[in-house]
């Protein structure tokens, strides 16, 4: 039933996908970092006025389907059309790679933003105490105290929203862009032999995943060499 | 846009029962692929707790791909595959053409194969938090193995599983989306037809979005109503 001639002729077509999976998940994933800290420090604030409308973002974008907000950016604001012209915007909700750019980054921004809030509440209070003592502004406390501790706690559940990213961009493939998924879909659909190219667009996946998984555990390491291993 | 808000109204013209329907058979498939979840991940996380070297490699190889892989690639794995066998066992049969498969079925299969290498982390960390002195006070009083896990074990455990279960169920609802690329019409593909024939596609979507919010948050209730039940007589410090 395996036969790898098949496997040697559909790995290099799926190949070809990938530098767009990854440059679809590498910019949304930039992106929606700094926006998720962004996110997670304006609700520091206790003004309900800034709080309450980035309660409302996170939970609709955690709450619904990725591909329904994709689809919402991509066909629904495609609507607006002459009004997006006259913003200057339209160059930008024309093309299927910025939607699904768009759509990636904020659904990352909304989990990351509760990933990185909940790292803050964790870091003890004496430290940020400790830091006014020492006479640093708010500002100061919170990049030289606050954010590098809250960064380190979040980084293993940070690793799982980025293996989520990877994973959601072959929704991309939906709005035309073939990325891996697109092209094993393609396959599948010439070939019929769904199994041999599930495991070979699947292993071009997990592989991903092993090297962000293995990398973010390198920086782990490095960022705690205090504790013993 | 709103003056065609009539346009998901329940009167003529109105598109609203057709798209309350279709976010029942949003809430059927996903239920039942759940369900489906938890019988895979029930069995997959015996497998990764049993002392059977091979059973454990099975099951964490099952975990590991299902949860790394695209939800997408999954189900185009189980809607092509699945067709593809179902047409040649058709031929035996004398049948010419492809054979579909029906879309219900495929995806609650689907969805339940990948939930349940969800759910099986989720049974495997809770079964792991049991204390073992209920394991050692079963054997005292003589329970069979069956009894022990059935009045012990399975109790204790779903009151440690019951938030991680609630998690997957979230996952589930918005991966049923997915399943409208196969042509089953739920919330997701209802909206996208539509979408098309009205060209509002921003009001359809946007529909669709309050709708699939409005099922997690109410089905998210009924999670901490049982987190709530399972936890009774539980000293919280």
């Amino acid at each position: 039933m395996i036969d790898p001639g098949f496997f040697l002729e559909i790995f290099p077509k799926l190949v070809a996908g990938l530098p767009l999976t990854l440059k679809l998940c590498g910019i949304s994933v930039l992106l929606g970092f700094v926006l998720a800290v962004v996110l997670a420090l304006a609700q520091q604030s206790e003004n309900a006025f800034f709080v309450w409308p980035i309660r409302a973002f996170v939970s609709v974008f955690r709450g619904t389907p990725l591909l329904v907000q994709i689809f919402l950016i991509y066909y629904g604001l495609g609507q607006f059309r002459p009004n997006l012209q006259a913003l200057g915007l339209w160059w930008l909700f024309r093309e299927p790679f910025w939607c699904a750019i768009i759509a990636l980054t904020l659904n990352t921004a909304a989990y990351s933003s509760e990933i990185l809030r909940g790292a803050i509440r964790n870091v003890p209070r004496g430290l940020p105490e400790a830091a006014s003592a020492l006479g640093l502004s708010r500002l100061l406390t919170l990049r030289l105290v606050v954010l590098p501790l809250a960064l380190r706690q979040a980084l293993p559940a940070y690793g799982n929203e980025i293996i989520l990213i990877v994973k959601g961009t072959s929704l991309a493939s939906i709005i035309t862009l073939t990325e891996v998924t697109g092209l094993a879909q393609e396959l599948i659909s010439q070939t019929y032999r769904a199994m041999e190219v599930f495991v070979a667009a699947g292993a071009i996946y997990l592989l991903i995943n092993f090297i962000i998984v293995r990398a973010l555990e390198l920086l782990e390491i490095k960022l705690t060499p205090y504790r013993k291993r | 846009m709103f003056e065609k808000i009539h346009l998901l109204g329940f009167g003529a013209g109105g598109w609203g029962a057709l798209l309350l329907e279709a976010a029942g058979i949003t809430l059927l498939l996903s239920a039942l692929g759940f369900a489906v979840g938890a019988v895979f991940g029930g069995v997959a996380a015996a497998g990764k707790l049993s002392s059977s070297k091979v059973s454990r490699v099975i099951a964490s190889t099952y975990g590991t791909v299902f949860r790394g892989v695209p939800d997408l690639l999954s189900i185009y794995l189980f809607y092509y595959g699945g067709s593809v066998a179902l047409t040649s066992i058709a031929r035996l049969f004398g049948a010419t053409g492809f054979v579909g498969l029906p879309t219900l079925a495929t995806g609650v299969v689907t969805i339940g194969f990948i939930s349940g290498a969800y759910q099986s982390e989720v049974y495997r960390g809770a079964y792991l938090a049991v204390d073992k002195g209920q394991f050692d006070a079963a054997k005292a009083l003589a329970l069979t193995r069956i009894q022990m896990l059935r009045l012990v074990i399975v109790p204790q455990l779903l009151r440690h599983a019951i938030p991680g279960l609630g998690n997957v169920w979230q996952l589930v609802l918005k991966d049923s989306a997915l399943i409208s690329v196969i042509g089953l019409v739920e919330l997701m593909r209802q909206a996208q037809i539509g979408a098309g024939s009205t060209r509002e596609p921003f009001l359809f979507y946007l529909a669709a979005a309050a709708l699939y919010y409005t099922i997690a948050a109410v089905t998210d209730l009924f999670f901490s109503r049982a987190e709530a039940n399972a936890s009774r007589g539980i000293v919280h410090r």
